[in-house]
């Protein structure tokens, strides 16, 4: 007799926990041939919800974090990708990748990743300003994470997408929840389990599996959200726009293909970062005096 | 007429079986609350709440805001009720007071040197004389923990009868501080003598210790508040507090006293919520029912 194959159920990431979805739902991942080869949960609008009460809490243990420590957990990140490769392969070639595209896939990744880290303790120095102003101040501006980020992750690609995106949001300190790829979903959460293993603390990300169309409206409307991310999807772009409007979220889109080594960049992370301008009251205007 | 405060005429309490109140109260959370009576619901639950600072750093001004919140509660969306009191410590009685005037909301005052309730009696009736005199409409007193688990009963009900004494006009709601009494059985005990001694209200909990206002505690308040009913035909309030800070946890507080209580019960003369951040949980659940989007709290003032 032949033996019936036992479909791994993938599970969100919440609140630094893989539970099932509130909604009891559950949707096939298919193959190319329509085959199923997951079972993934369809999560809720409850999902989303609560992911953003995680993603909100998380948010001052994450952008407390010292730069230099945010740094080397998305280093360590990028090492946990490089030992769990064969597992990222495996997934993607399931979904329909060739062996050689699906290899380069997660390499890329994985650079991608460490190239993010590289930026951490950076960014702050590099957009920063010292401002020049005619009262007896000194002036400066600098960047803050702007809070918690809805990502609605790339459509067309499974793991580079989603760490192209991912990566920039968090190494400027956000908080980030995920609404996983919904045709190629695996990589998303098994990535999540690689995010779990590298004391990224919980919360500071989260994971959402199921149908984008039903899930956007819960995230891009609600109020404790401060910006949103996505890739493609134009014919959705003004809807998410108009979700948006309400809280005055910050909304970027991006058409790109995350394939191409000129889509990372400083950019973007400063894509989700406000600046903050400070007015420190001096003695003196301009710095060459006596008293100095 | 009550019972004439008479320790002699306390009944047996009841043991209490912890399994089946844990079964019994699992269930009370397993109703779905949708839709229109969701929000009847929740502005229930509003109309319930004594909104409550008990802050060694209350300052006046902490306490005006509070004040100003009772009656506000979000003023941007009409028709909402006012909380149903204030709950303060007894040097803001008279402040409290001059802030909500007549608008319905009550002031409470903790008071027997809340919230250990170590004090003599005489300074706890000090405590409680003053409160009454600033104005307090009720009084939360403490009962002395230490020596009801030492089995001085008598001297704990003597001490809430006396206090009761005190407080004239004003409501007096009984503290257990069922987090220290250690079991069911104790809390029944408790809640039998406190409602003998002369109680209006039963309280669960100063907020000040964990556990606070589980459901299993706050069922066997409620049945010890429907074998008096039964038996004597005189209303006994019941106030959980601490530890209530979602709105679905008011809610399947609220179904739990229905179905035992009944909807006499079902108003904030004899039901009320002791918490500090449930307010703003069911203001929030009330704008997303109303807009369905999710609300964040960056939109309500701060507690």
């Amino acid at each position: 007799m032949k033996r019936v194959e036992i479909l791994k159920t993938y599970k969100i990431y919440s609140g630094g926990k893989f539970p099932r979805t509130e909604s009891g739902r559950y949707y096939l991942a298919l193959d190319k041939k329509g085959n199923p080869i997951a079972n993934m949960c369809m999560g809720s609008r409850k999902d989303v919800r609560n992911a953003v009460v995680s993603a909100r809490k998380a948010l001052g243990a994450w952008s407390g974090k010292t730069a230099f420590n945010r740094s080397q957990i998305l280093y360590r990140i990028a090492e946990v990708l490089e030992g769990r490769k064969s597992q990222f392969v495996e997934e993607l070639i399931l979904q329909g990748s060739q062996k050689n595209m699906a290899i380069k896939e997660v390499e890329d990744s994985i650079d991608r990743i460490v190239y993010y880290a590289g930026w951490c303790d950076k960014f702050c120095q590099i957009g920063s300003s010292v401002n020049p102003v005619s009262s007896s101040h000194f002036n400066f501006s600098t960047y803050e994470p702007v809070g918690v980020v809805g990502l609605i992750a790339p459509q067309d690609s499974s793991l580079l997408g989603l760490v192209s995106l991912l990566m920039p949001i968090i190494a400027g300190g956000n908080t980030c929840v995920v609404l996983a790829n919904e045709s190629l979903p695996l990589c998303s959460i098994t990535f999540s389990e690689v995010l779990h293993a590298s004391d990224v603390p919980g919360g500071a990300v989260n994971i959402i599996t199921g149908h984008i169309s039903e899930l956007i409206k819960p995230l891009s409307t609600h109020m404790d959200v401060n910006a949103l991310a996505f890739s493609g999807l134009n014919e959705l772009k003004k809807e998410i726009d108009l979700f948006s409007v309400e809280n005055l979220k910050r909304v970027r889109s991006y058409d790109l293909n995350w394939k191409n080594t000129d889509t990372q960049g400083l950019h973007y992370i400063t894509d989700f970062q406000e600046v903050k301008t400070t007015w420190h009251p001096i003695e003196n205007i301009g710095g060459a005096t006596s008293t100095y | 007429m009550k019972n004439q405060n008479n320790f002699n005429s306390l009944p047996l309490s009841p043991s209490v079986d912890k399994v089946g109140v844990e079964e019994r109260v699992s269930r009370f959370q397993k109703r779905s609350i949708k839709t229109n009576s969701k929000m009847d619901g929740l502005k229930m639950v509003l109309n319930m709440i004594d909104l409550t600072t008990l802050e060694g750093k209350d300052t006046p001004g902490k306490v005006r805001q509070m004040c100003y919140k009772a009656i506000h509660l979000h003023d941007s969306f009409p028709g909402l009720p006012t909380v149903a009191a204030v709950c303060v410590y007894p040097s803001m009685v008279g402040l409290a007071k001059s802030m909500v005037k007549d608008s319905g909301v009550k002031v409470a005052s903790v008071s027997t040197a809340f919230p250990s309730g170590q004090a003599p009696l005489d300074v706890k009736i000090t405590d409680t004389k003053y409160a009454v005199d600033q104005g307090a409409d009720e009084i939360d007193m403490v009962i002395s923990r230490g020596k009801f688990l030492a089995g001085e009963y008598a001297f704990v009900f003597d001490e809430i009868a006396q206090i009761k004494e005190v407080c004239g006009q004003a409501r007096l709601k009984v503290i257990l501080e069922t987090g220290e009494l250690a079991t069911l059985d104790n809390v029944r005990k408790a809640s039998d003598l406190a409602i003998y001694a002369g109680a209006d209200f039963i309280k669960t909990s100063t907020g000040k210790i964990q556990p606070a206002a589980t459901m299993q505690v706050t069922y066997t308040m409620l049945m010890a508040i429907r074998d008096y009913y039964d038996e004597t035909g005189i209303m006994i309030g019941m106030k959980p507090a601490g530890g209530i800070s979602n709105s679905k946890l008011a809610l399947h507080n609220l179904v739990m006293v229905k179905e035992l209580l009944g909807d006499d019960w079902l108003t904030n003369k004899w039901f009320r919520f002791g918490a500090s951040s449930l307010a703003n949980d069911v203001l929030m659940q009330i704008l997303k029912t109303d807009t369905g989007k999710y609300q964040s709290s960056d939109y309500f003032t701060i507690d």
